[in-house]
């Protein structure tokens, strides 16, 4: 068994549409996550998920002995980091077997990344 | 806690009882703001639930989250007017969250508002369907036959007189409770025919109105103040003609009649809730339009099937609610009771007068029993002539298809 990172990309454009959005279509958005997740938690296959904040980050970089701040990823072209899940799962043939009925995929795209374990 | 329970149905309902709830602490004036923070918190739910999961007390997560944002907004809005406001303390917000029914008191003090008698009857069912059912303009404007503009125009209004008016968001004193019970049950009965008289629009949301008004009126009799036996009665009344819901179409959603329903889809839940309220409904001495109402639905509640329906029983009840509540429209209901007891000729005669009200002369139902009663008694060209009177009226579609198959049986003979 090992841990894996999923993360949820999106077009970043869930608080434009959300004034519209009535609480029946939230509801069945949400069970449907629910059904999902569920699943994975009975089986001791989901250990954490966090929702990243919108609107941009900070990115760092160095030069020259001085660490540069930007701004950013921006979000106008393409898609940002949405949130993530850390899985336990065989191998990548089970991450994906797991990943792939989860409802995020209706609206972005999802990266699976084995997280390096050394046993020490 | 199974997700299911957790999530099921928990939107709509939360979003309305939460709307009452924080209208309440942000101050009468704020219903508005109220409803979109809560919408707020809900689009939080969305973007943060598929994460993290669904929170231990999902319920006080909204409202916290919706509070805390409503709080945010007033506090910018009294820094730029200069005004003190006067906030709830956060243990009060602990301690309605802690409560198993916390909003109960708070949706309460809602509908009253909401049939606040400074308010056309329209405005009240628009108001308490928007604001104490949740129901989207779009929706309210579907189960009225109206545009959706029309709806929002009443309901923006009706906002804006009840902040003119310095309407209090309270549940009033026992001493006022009864003359405001009034235009509340008023609303509650409105909400619910809505419902139930099939005009048009969609059947879930339709059938929901019934259930909604069902709700809130149940809300109602749990304060000692409000629980008055006409209340009771109302309730007993909606509950006993909710039971009839699930058998009042056919697969091709066409309309079937009292007589020819399968009454073993009758909600015999709602059967029996109905009958409890009416044994609490005869407790008072004022005998109301609701209780003879409630007495006719539950004879025919009662009859094991149409034949064992006791008519006269029911008649001598129109015959009351006559002198109760006098209408065309009763005495168009009792010439149904009339034509069971004493015959159809007899039924055609009671019919007849109520031509003269020009308001009868629009109701698809009067030409449609006289056409019905004619049948009956063979005269095939009059129930025809009546057949089409009827099918000239305003009518939704499966009522239409009933009186159509009605006269071409008739031809057909």
């Amino acid at each position: 068994m090992a841990r894996f990172l999923l993360v949820a990309r999106d077009a970043g454009d869930w608080s434009e549409a959300a004034g519209d959005i009535s609480p029946e279509q939230i509801e069945a958005i949400l069970s449907r996550y629910n059904t999902w997740s569920e699943k994975l938690v009975k089986a001791g296959k989901l250990e954490a998920g966090e929702k990243l904040a919108d609107g941009e980050g900070r990115q760092l970089s160095a030069q020259n002995g001085l660490v540069r701040v930007l701004d950013g990823p921006h979000s106008a072209s393409k898609e940002v980091v949405g949130g993530f899940w850390i899985l336990n799962a065989d191998d990548y043939e089970d991450a994906v077997k797991l990943a792939s009925d989860c409802p995020h995929l209706e609206f972005g795209t999802l990266e699976i990344r084995k997280i390096e374990e050394i046993p020490a | 806690m199974s997700v299911e329970g957790v999530v099921d149905r928990l939107f709509r309902r939360s979003a309305r009882q939460l709307v009452a709830a924080i209208a309440r602490a942000l101050g009468p004036g704020h219903i508005t703001l109220a409803e979109e923070v809560v919408q707020d918190a809900l689009v939080k739910a969305l973007e943060t639930w598929p994460y993290r999961g669904v929170p231990a007390n999902p319920r006080g997560w909204l409202y916290r989250v919706a509070l805390n944002r409503g709080l945010d907004v007033l506090r910018r809005d009294a820094v730029l007017r200069d005004r003190l406001l006067r906030l709830p303390a956060t243990d009060t917000i602990d301690a309605a969250v802690a409560d198993p029914d916390p909003f109960a008191d708070d949706e309460l003090a809602m509908i009253f508002m909401c049939s606040h008698p400074v308010l056309t009857p329209d405005a009240r069912v628009a108001l308490t369907l928007k604001v104490a059912a949740g129901f989207s303009v779009d929706e309210i404007a579907a189960a009225f036959l109206a545009e959706p503009a029309t709806i929002a125009q009443r309901i923006v209004r009706a906002k804006r007189m009840l902040v003119q008016r310095g309407i209090e968001f309270e549940i009033p004193d026992p001493i006022d409770a009864r003359d405001r019970l009034e235009s509340v049950l008023e609303a509650l009965y409105l909400m619910f025919n809505e419902g139930y008289d099939a005009r048009g629009g969609p059947r879930a949301v339709r059938e929901e109105l019934c259930l909604e008004a069902i709700r809130l009126g149940e809300l109602l009799v749990r304060r000692r103040e409000v629980r008055t036996p006409e209340v009771h009665a109302l309730l007993s009344l909606m509950c006993l003609q909710a039971s009839r819901l699930p058998a009042r179409y056919d697969a091709n959603g066409d309309l079937i009649l009292l007589g020819d329903q399968d009454r073993g889809r009758w909600d015999r839940n709602l059967i029996a809730r109905g009958m409890r309220h009416l044994s609490e409904a005869s407790t008072g001495d004022r005998l109301t339009a609701y209780h003879v109402e409630a007495a006719i639905a539950a004879a025919h509640a009662l009859a094991p099937d149409d034949r064992s329906t006791d008519w006269s029983y029911i008649l001598g009840l129109y015959d009351r609610l006559l002198l109760v509540a006098p209408s065309p429209v009763v005495e168009l209901n009792r010439a149904v009771a009339v034509a069971h007891v004493q015959g159809p000729a007899q039924a055609i005669d009671a019919l007849l007068p109520l031509l003269e009200y020009p308001a009868m002369r629009r109701y698809y139902l009067l030409p449609a029993l006289l056409g019905a009663f004619h049948d009956e008694l063979g005269n095939v060209p009059q129930a025809v002539h009546w057949y089409e009177a009827a099918l000239k009226l305003p009518c939704n579609d499966a009522e239409r298809r009933y009186l159509e198959r009605k006269r071409a049986a008739a031809l057909a003979r």
